[in-house]
């Protein structure tokens, strides 16, 4: 642990060498999402509510997955850019060095400038938990963190998936986008809303709807059945990571040098 | 002008070898289409009134945006041009006996057309024997679908004298992140790719209509579906016309400045 902040510490002052570009970048990362929020801004403005779920509702589903994937696109970038990594075989480095190659690789990348994101899902985040009429107790608020580290986690797994496949294919490929980019469009909306097989999908192999979907009926006060099960859903993200690992590790062991 | 022309081929060609990563790339954007129709119909299920645009409409509108993204993302970018201006390696550029504007216009042409061949025809297949409610509408009639052709291919035109302009910035910023960025996503929220244009509030339509941007995009695909009559579509290919004049001169006259000062540093 502490040489991944050594990692981490290290990469922040490099990217800190170009400071202008640094603040450039990090406001031009705070407007994407930003776009995005506006456009569901207006869509509930025209329509007046989403088969049932009002604004902020949805807001609150926006904020927690965004925050979700910026965060792990900030740790997990190294894995999100593995493929360079194999393709000029620098990755036989990481190899002969006595520690993790996870560890490594996490410490290889790390984007400081998806601060602005961070940001802007932080005020919708603030702004929704703000409007809403919720009651907060320590269980609901357990669950928020929860559901957020339940969310970068299973970002992570998917970035760790991708990666592993290039050990085969060398190259990164674009279908990895449907998971990520994919989910996240996918999440920021209650996921009731969606056909079943999407809904399927998303609940039992990619878990993106334990964390942010049925644990929120629950924040929200709409859930029937178990408090406890729901509060605890978002352990399935963190369990989503298990079997990504494993399958690092057997990629790791099939590795063959590109030898350049 | 042949020179310009053999530039775009070869261009073409160098970009019609990356064929699996289109098929990847075919398949998200299918994948992206179902996801933004399943919302708009999730809106359109309880909505009181009568919204600006029919459902059909949408997700016609939504497969469009699909088929042709890379007619319309602005952040399509060429890093060779920026590269040859950052390094100084433009001073080739300028020996060459042809000009830099058309040469760097067929190229960033040729790029948009070759990714849209490759992409869109597999998911225009596709698109068309979808089940309901997915499957894509046809135009009305014939000379509906000549219009949409000929506006859509003014509005590639329209990005791309855009996209010349944001290359020419980088003579003055050298660095190409932080403002292409910005005007990328700026352009992309006033074409219509987030929200259609006629979804938005009122006063944000008035903004939008004072803007290019919605010419390259949201107005060929509207011509399409019929929401824009065709007397009108005609009249609002005149407006394309005269954007497409103003841009080019603005980008022709500035890069012409640009060059003027340019200094080329050794190396």
């Amino acid at each position: 642990m502490r040489l991944y902040f050594k990692y981490v510490s290290i990469l922040f002052k490099s990217q800190l060498q170009y400071r202008a570009s640094f603040w450039l970048l990090s406001f031009g990362q705070f407007l994407v999402p930003f776009t995005v929020f506006a456009g569901l801004y207006f869509m509930f403005e025209r329509f007046g509510q989403l088969q049932g779920w009002t604004f902020f509702e949805a807001a609150l589903c926006f904020g927690i997955i965004h925050m979700a994937f910026s965060l792990s696109e900030c740790f997990a970038r190294g894995f999100d850019a593995f493929s360079g990594l194999v393709r000029r075989g620098e990755f036989d480095r990481l190899l002969v060095r006595p520690r993790s190659t996870v560890l490594q690789v996490l410490g290889s990348q790390f984007e400081f400038t998806r601060v602005g994101r961070m940001l802007q899902s932080a005020i919708v985040l603030g702004w929704a938990l703000y409007s809403l009429p919720v009651e907060w107790n320590t269980a609901k608020v357990t669950t928020l963190i929860l559901m957020i580290v339940g969310g970068v986690f299973i970002f992570a797994g998917i970035y760790i998936l991708m990666a592993t496949l290039c050990f085969w294919t060398i190259q990164g490929l674009e279908i990895a986008n449907i998971l990520t980019d994919g989910g996240r469009e996918m999440a920021q909306y209650p996921l009731n809303i969606y056909e079943r097989w999407v809904k399927i999908f998303f609940t039992y192999v990619i878990p993106f709807g334990c964390v942010n979907y049925l644990p929120l009926l629950y924040i929200l006060g709409k859930q029937d059945g178990n408090e406890w099960f729901y509060m605890l859903l978002p352990l399935a993200g963190i369990l989503f990571l298990l079997p990504c690992l494993a399958i690092w590790h057997i990629g790791v062991r099939h590795y063959r040098s590109t030898g350049s | 002008m042949r020179a310009y022309v053999s530039v775009w081929k070869l261009r073409f060609i160098n970009g019609m070898q990356y064929r699996a990563a289109a098929i990847a790339g075919a398949l998200t954007q299918l994948f992206f289409g179902f996801v933004f129709i399943m919302i708009y119909m999730a809106f359109y299920s309880h909505s009181s009134g009568q919204p600006p645009m029919s459902l059909k409409e949408v997700i016609t509108y939504v497969w469009l945006q699909q088929i042709f993204l890379s007619f319309i993302m602005l952040w399509f970018r060429d890093n060779e041009i920026f590269d040859l201006i950052t390094s100084g390696n433009i001073a080739y550029e300028l020996c060459r006996p042809i000009g830099v504007y058309p040469l760097w216009f067929a190229k960033l042409l040729a790029q948009r057309v070759t990714s849209a061949v490759l992409r869109s025809i597999p998911i225009l297949i596709v698109v068309f024997f979808l089940p309901e409610p997915y499957r894509m509408a046809w135009p009305p009639d014939l000379p509906t679908l000549f219009l949409f052709v000929a506006s859509l291919l003014l509005g590639l035109l329209v990005i791309v004298a855009v996209s010349m302009l944001i290359y020419i910035s980088v003579f003055w910023t050298l660095s190409p992140t932080g403002s292409t960025l910005m005007i990328s996503v700026a352009g992309e929220f006033f074409a219509g790719m987030i929200v259609p244009v006629p979804l938005m509030p009122d006063w944000l339509q008035k903004f939008t209509y004072a803007l290019p941007f919605r010419w390259t995009v949201d107005f060929p695909f509207r011509v399409y579906s019929g929401h824009i009559p065709q007397t009108e579509a005609l009249w609002g290919m005149i407006i394309q016309i005269c954007w497409l004049c103003l841009l080019i001169g603005f980008g022709y006259a500035s890069l012409r400045r640009a060059l003027r000062q340019v200094v080329i540093q050794g190396g």
